[in-house]
């Protein structure tokens, strides 16, 4: 039932609606809104039952294992947002002056330090709203860096083959031409392909270390030197960073420039698709390039700094300051974590991985590359389960929502036939970690003994499988009185 | 270590179920070269309540103020039910409806949301949510540019708030697209329709219209369309959701209405918090549907016949066509739209009408009494929503130093962006403010401005 099913007309909150009182209104009559806004007329009862009941058709990491690889879907600790949520941080206006933001500046300033130390890079700005706008960023610094020295025929962004999708659309948004570089049958980007490649146009390469594949690229000193000696820069996606965090830094793999997710690194909420926040950082000749808003100190206070202060930015990505409520909640992580924490996380999330990994081949699971230590996640592919029974890694997947865990990434890595990309995280135990192969070893049998079960799964959800070739062919995205 | 569970036997089991003897085996593949050097730099952990106690220190030392600054973020009441509501775990725990069937919390909230969203603007579709209302006007750009498939120029007017003017510029300018600004009349403190002549004869993909403008200013939108729609132009809307609740909608504008519509969310269920994180919503006509970046959600059946919610014409977006998809966007600001549609629900077409009439009626209360003041005057004749540019007859920066030594901030000084208006003060009034609220602001201002008043002491000593 949608909300506006529950609709009655009349029915109001007077305690959620102003005093009425006799107003003054200047607005010209022909100006007037005449047609009634399609809001729903509900209780305050009906809409937190309502709202509170479809929460519960959710899972969430809150209820349920969620090994989404790529998504570093690991335990959002409470306390972040109780702190960023308290009342004066939230009151605060984004244009009041920064004497009135110490607190909430000092914070930021304290976070871009963390994440430099993390990186290993010169300078850090907190203004992208998430990834693929880091991703941006990125690329618009190297452009600008290129053309601020004459050297406008680098027209070309180099990406692997197995990039997630929002790299080459981030190029494109800057105005380059991508071109793909092939993977080799271990999983890393063919070095002989990528040598092929750079030249005179190459602006730079964006690649991702762990890979999307879930493998190292062992290479990585190597295709920095190509790239480099070519002219062009690197552009690290730091999706992955969970897995080397504490271990090894970008800056020392030789990445110019770089962006980190810290609604996957730095366990700040999903929210069921954002708000995340994309801070990037950059080595120090494409610092002069970073986008506006950075954090600096002016002998004892802070402050945001602006075109005066760097008058080589990209510019702004977003009217304010970036998802700064998503930047405290990073900054209590990071704080609660401190030095030895942060080195951990690396640790114990290549550790659950590899773990988890080697249950799943125990359990009969053919890894997409058994040559290869997993990072923090690792591929797995069913091709040939679904040549043996035709049951495939979308109805394993929809299989594990019955028993009770969310299923993994499915069908992305592109290169690995019938994948499932999974993705434990440090914050899960042993125990899930047992149960989770327990519920895939079940899946496994019934895949042989009885494959309806698993292709028409799932069966306990609030609903089972949907039509979508119906959902984008008759398209219906809002509700309309019939 | 925090968050993560490991014992010393569940260690010791795995590393023997894996068969390597110590974690940093699994680190083998790394180059030697690479691994090691620790973050020195980063303080040593601390536990919740030390945190907690920092944490409560720095927000007591920003402490709360009495604000009359609008300026593209607003103060509002939000129910107390919206947070309860939008921080339990699984809406504020979840992640992209990937699985539609483990997510139909998500999908169907989203939907309402995209439902609520067409009505308010009055256009057929609405996606999900983009960043905030900045780079949304920058999609925004970027879509009408696609649409059009000639033109690459589109026309901004100077009253569009700056930061949004200053964001689009920064998105779109590596796609060979030009921003024209389109000056303002300064007197009215709007765009004067006769003024778009200048631009005929030449091809533009957009006209950008915002209502209410940066100034807080009704637009003549009607006629700015009526001249988009003449001249093969598409129109894009800026406008303030609080507002749409009384505010006839781009939908509903002449010639047939704005073709896209954008904004920033912010003042539905969003808290200011220092600038985010809001979100930024963008409608179109379905016609358009195919080249609207950011996620949307459909309503289908399953195989049951149940009605299901999914996401929905996903070939528009990266993680299919990559490099040909219509924006880069992945992670959105979903929670925030599900604050939203919580705050919507809660309050109604008549609760979110009576928030927008005190708005405006406590607008122009304010402005009353401050222009009954000498040295305060309405900069601008045209009709407003709720905020107001005020000419000050004393340096607006000063006057802004004072109040706020008595915990006033008076408003934004539209020195920097605008200097051709002088000593400009842009002030805004929500429902949020009290009788009591306006008369400290009227008595300290007049005390303010009253110093500069008084006669200056004599310079001549009498002679003898």
């Amino acid at each position: 039932m949608l909300i506006f099913e529950l609709s009655r007309p009349g029915r109001r909150n007077p305690s959620q609606a102003p005093r009425p009182a006799p107003g003054l209104n200047a607005i010209p009559e022909g100006w007037q809104r005449k047609s009634r806004p399609r809001l729903p007329e509900v209780s305050e009862l009906d809409a937190v039952r309502h709202y509170t009941n479809l929460s519960r058709r959710n899972f969430s990491i809150d209820t349920h294992f969620y090994p989404l690889g790529s998504c570093t879907m690991k335990y959002n600790p409470r306390a972040c947002n109780h702190l960023a949520m308290l009342p004066q941080f939230l009151a605060r206006h984004p244009r009041a002056p920064a004497d009135t933001g110490q607190g909430f500046l000092t914070c930021l300033f304290e976070l871009q330090e963390m994440l430099k130390e993390v990186t290993g890079m010169a300078a850090v700005s907190l203004a992208p709203m998430a990834g693929a706008q880091g991703e941006f960023t990125g690329v618009a610094m190297i452009r600008a860096y290129h053309m601020a020295r004459g050297d406008g025929a680098r027209t070309e962004i180099l990406v692997p083959d197995a990039a997630h999708g929002t790299n080459p659309a981030s190029a494109v948004m800057c105005g380059y031409s991508v071109r793909e570089i092939p993977t080799d049958a271990e999983g890393n980007v063919e070095l002989a392909a990528l040598r092929a490649a750079v030249g005179p146009r190459t602006a730079g390469l964006m690649l991702t270390n762990p890979s999307t594949l879930g493998v190292f690229e062992r290479t990585i000193l190597d295709m920095e030197k190509i790239v480099h000696d070519a002219g062009g820069l690197l552009y690290y996606d730091g999706a992955n960073l969970n897995a080397i965090l504490g271990r090894v830094k970008p800056a020392d793999m030789g990445f110019d420039v770089m962006h980190l997710n810290l609604h996957k690194t730095f366990a700040t909420p999903h929210g069921g698709g954002g708000p995340g926040a994309g801070p990037v950082g950059a080595a120090a000749r494409l610092q002069p390039y970073l986008p506006l808003p950075l954090i600096v100190r002016d002998g004892d206070n802070y402050r945001l700094a602006d075109e005066a202060d760097l008058p080589q930015s990209i510019g702004r990505l977003s009217a304010h300051a970036g998802n700064a409520g998503v930047l405290l909640r990073a900054y209590v992580y990071a704080r609660l974590l401190g030095r030895e924490g942060l080195q951990r996380v690396g640790e114990f999330a290549t550790l659950n991985a590899n773990y988890l990994m080697s249950e799943l081949r125990k359990a009969g699971f053919e890894v997409a590359f058994p040559t290869r230590r997993a990072s923090h996640e690792f591929s797995v592919t069913l091709k040939t389960l679904r040549e043996e029974t035709g049951v495939t890694a979308m109805d394993v997947a929809k299989r594990l929502l019955d028993k009770g865990f969310h299923a993994p990434t499915t069908y992305f890595p592109l290169l690995v036939a019938e994948c499932l990309l999974i993705e434990p995280t440090e914050t899960e135990s042993k125990q899930t970690l047992d149960a989770f192969v327990q519920a895939m070893r079940e899946i496994l049998e019934e895949a042989h003994r009885e494959p309806q079960l698993v292709k028409s799964a799932p069966h306990t959800t609030p609903v089972r499988r949907l039509d979508e070739v119906k959902a984008a062919r008759e398209l219906d995205l809002a509700w309309n009185p019939a | 270590m925090p968050f993560i569970p490991h014992t010393e036997d569940d260690i010791r089991a795995m590393l023997a179920a894996i068969g390597v003897a110590a974690i940093d085996d699994l680190f083998d593949e790394i180059p030697a070269a690479l691994r090691g050097g620790g973050l020195a730099g980063v303080p040593p952990g601390v536990n919740e309540m030390e945190i907690t106690r920092l944490m409560y220190e720095r927000a007591e030392r920003d402490g709360r103020w009495l604000s009359f600054i609008g300026a593209g973020a607003y103060e509002h009441h939000i129910p107390a039910a919206v947070w309860q509501l939008a921080t339990r775990g699984e809406f504020y725990t979840s992640y992209t409806p990937y699985q539609a069937e483990a997510s139909q919390g998500t999908l169907q909230v989203l939907y309402e949301y995209q439902s609520m969203m067409a009505s308010l603007t009055a256009m057929d579709v609405t996606n999900a949510s983009l960043y905030e209302g900045a780079s949304a006007l920058a999609e925004a750009v970027l879509m009408a540019v696609r649409i059009h498939k000639s033109a690459r120029r589109v026309l901004m007017p100077a009253t569009v708030n700056p930061a949004y003017r200053k964001v689009t510029r920064s998105l779109v300018r590596h796609q060979g697209i030009e921003i024209i600004e389109v000056p303002y009349c300064t007197e009215c403190g709007h765009v004067i329709p006769a003024a778009l002549n200048a631009y005929a004869g030449k091809e533009y993909a957009a006209l950008v219209i915002p209502q209410t403008n940066f100034f807080g200013v009704l637009e003549p939108a009607d006629e700015l369309t009526a001249w988009a729609k003449a001249n093969g132009v598409l129109v894009i809307a800026v406008a303030n959701p609080i507002a749409l609740a009384i505010l006839r909608p781009p939908g509903e504008w002449g010639a047939g209405g704005a073709d896209i519509v954008v904004g920033d969310g912010q003042p539905l269920g969003a808290p200011l918090s220092s600038g985010g994180p809001y979100f930024g919503f963008m409608g179109c006509r379905v016609s358009h549907v195919r080249q609207m970046p950011g996620r949307i959600v459909g309503r289908t059946v399953d195989v049951d016949g149940r009605t299901g919610y999914t996401l929905t014409l996903q070939a528009r977006e990266q993680h299919i066509r990559r490099s040909r998809a219509t924006s880069n966007i992945c992670t959105n600001q979903g929670l925030m739209v599900t604050a939203a549609t919580i705050y919507m629900a809660l309050l109604g077409p008549d609760g979110l009408a009576r928030v927008a009439q005190t708005c405006h009626a406590n607008a122009l209360k304010l402005v009353q009494q401050l222009t009954a003041l000498p040295g305060v005057k309405r900069r601008f004749s045209g009709a407003v929503f709720h905020e107001c540019v005020l000419q000050l007859s004393a340096p607006v920066a000063d006057v802004l130093h004072a109040l706020k030594a008595q915990g006033i901030l008076g408003g934004l000084a539209l020195t920097q962006d605008y200097p051709e208006l002088g000593d400009a003060l842009l002030v805004c009034a929500t429902e949020t403010k009290h009788d009591a609220d306006l008369e400290r602001y009227r008595e300290n201002l007049q005390r303010i401005l009253g110093r500069r008043f008084r006669p200056a002491p004599c310079a001549l000593k009498p002679s003898l």
